[in-house]
């Protein structure tokens, strides 16, 4: 058995003077009294990368910084998909009794801590170094080709993905620590200005500050009592020039992994967390994994089914695409969010009757996969 | 006057020999010659078997368009002269499929062949409509 003990998050957005180290030690602190324990308890500690602090012992740094001493500490690196790998891995250690408590926790003053371009020269290193990036190609420029060869496939159209980007602003609206908290219309997504078509600005996620953590822990330690009932990883590529099949890119093969384990199914899911660097990302996955049908994500957000309402609550604290995106930290906040809605303590934002939540994590272009199922007992 | 730079810069001796390749209106690619897998990019080894035999080929430079996305905001500002570009992954009648430029215009099915034009500091391959 593991259990999210306790999570804790920054506000994200322009966090002005916040450095990596801020963000992670404000939301480490946070997490840690959310589980009920203190800084002693800790003997686990998992991190993720920043790009605006790029040590080679990120983890090491971050505990001196806390000032804990854990018998077990690294960082970690699967993209998008780390913060879950990193829930994922600190399940198995206190499972396997080797840690008692264990932080994981990202942080990254991506927005003020470096210039716009630095940020998209880093990021576009995530294509291929001699195949790719000599193309002036961009993380939108991969996602754009995943946008037009999925829309080509299946039928997608650009209105379907700019319905994404409005459910997950209104989402945003209730969340007090989201970056975007203007509320949109497609209209304005389909107006809004090209970055690599058919991607429009506000089909991207924003560069974000922000720090969040999450205490990995073998019972309960705090007021919520939410387990890790399974869990799966797929690693089918890393660019995109070598995906062989754009129908299956990993996520589904990582959740049927993930569902095998908890003896659960699709259908069982009563909340999504499900990574949306971009709209099309949010599509594919969902898509893919199997929640609506294929080219179905615009016709479900339009039919209020991803609403707090609805049958399938989507990243109710905006996703990346709205509550922000600050690295590791922006596919972390899916499974904070997750954790909060199953323990009945997200305030505004929370969906009505949260027992079983779907979470999952995509890194590079559709490169590495973590699903996972969690459970309120 | 500045210094004439390297072709690119790569740390991959088989990326450079690829780019070397480029400079001079070539496509190359790999043929293994133990399971006749043909392979992009070059590799140490055939990613299909496993095999160290592999043959250096050059595609005739024709295929068809898989995706093709239009940057208009480039990494850098030294690319912005060249925005709005065509980035298409191409699919070569050898059966490889490749990242390149292509001109705008073009969709997905579409014929296509390769040219090659001066992208920042280095001569790209560019893909346009075929016939
Ligand atoms: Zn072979």
């Amino acid at each position: 058995m593991a259990y999210i003990a306790g999570v804790g998050n920054t506000r994200y957005g322009v966090v002005e003077g916040s450095s990596t180290t801020s963000l992670m030690t404000d939301a480490a602190h946070a997490a840690i009294a959310d589980a009920g324990l203190a800084l002693r308890d800790i003997d686990g500690l998992l991190t993720g990368y920043s790009t605006t602090l790029p040590h080679i012992m990120l983890a090491t740094v971050v505990s001196e910084r806390l000032g804990i001493r854990p018998t077990y500490a690294h960082s970690m690196q699967a993209g998008g998909a780390t913060g879950v790998a990193m829930v994922m891995l600190a399940r198995l250690l206190v499972e396997s009794g080797q840690c008692r408590a264990v932080l994981c926790v990202a942080g990254e003053n991506r927005a003020t801590g470096q210039s716009r371009d630095q940020s998209i020269q880093t990021l576009a290193q995530a294509g291929h170094p001699d195949y790719e990036v000599p193309y002036g190609a961009t993380i939108p420029a991969y996602y754009g080709l995943l946008a037009a060869r999925y829309m080509h496939q299946f039928g997608v159209t650009g209105l379907d993905l700019a319905e994404l980007a409005v459910v997950m602003r209104a989402h945003a609206t209730r969340h007090p620590d989201a970056h975007q908290r203007q509320p949109i219309t497609v209209e304005q997504v389909m107006a809004s200005k090209p970055i690599a078509l058919p991607l429009r600005l506000l089909d991207c996620c924003p560069v974000s500050d922000g720090g969040i953590a999450a205490v990995i822990t073998r019972e309960p330690t705090g007021e919520a009592k939410v387990r890790i009932r399974g869990a799966g990883q797929a690693h089918l590529h890393q660019h995109i020039s070598q995906a062989r099949d754009w129908a299956a890119m990993g996520a589904s093969e990582s959740a049927a992994r993930a569902f095998a384990e908890a003896g659960m199914a699709v259908t069982d899911m009563r909340y999504l967390a499900v990574y949306d660097s971009f709209t099309i990302t949010l599509a594919m996955l969902l898509e893919e994994i199997g929640f609506v049908r294929r080219a179905g994500s615009g016709e479900a957000a339009r039919a209020g089914r991803f609403g707090r309402e609805g049958d399938l609550p989507l990243n109710l604290h905006g996703g990346l695409l709205s509550f922000g995106h600050c690295g590791v930290g922006g596919g972390f906040a899916h499974l904070v969010e997750a954790q909060r809605q199953l323990s009945g303590r997200a305030g505004d934002r929370q969906a009505s009757n949260v027992p079983t939540a779907f979470v999952h994590g995509d890194g590079g272009v559709m490169s590495s996969h973590v699903s996972m199922i969690l459970e309120r007992v | 006057m500045s210094e004439p730079k390297p072709v690119v810069a790569s740390s991959d001796p088989l990326a450079r020999a690829w780019w070397a390749g480029v400079a001079e209106g070539r496509i190359g690619y790999q043929r293994c010659e133990a399971c006749a897998a043909a392979q992009f990019y070059p590799r140490e080894r055939c990613a299909a078997c496993g095999s160290a035999r592999l043959a250096i080929a050059t595609s005739v430079g024709t295929g068809t368009i898989f995706s093709i996305t239009v940057v208009h905001r480039p990494p850098s500002p030294a690319l912005q002269a060249f925005a709005p570009y065509g980035i298409a992954l191409v699919d070569l009648d050898e059966g490889v499929r490749l990242m390149a430029h292509a001109d705008p215009g073009l969709a997905i099915g579409d014929r296509v062949r390769a040219t090659f034009a001066l992208f920042g500091d280095r001569t790209t391959p560019k893909f346009v409509r075929a016939g």
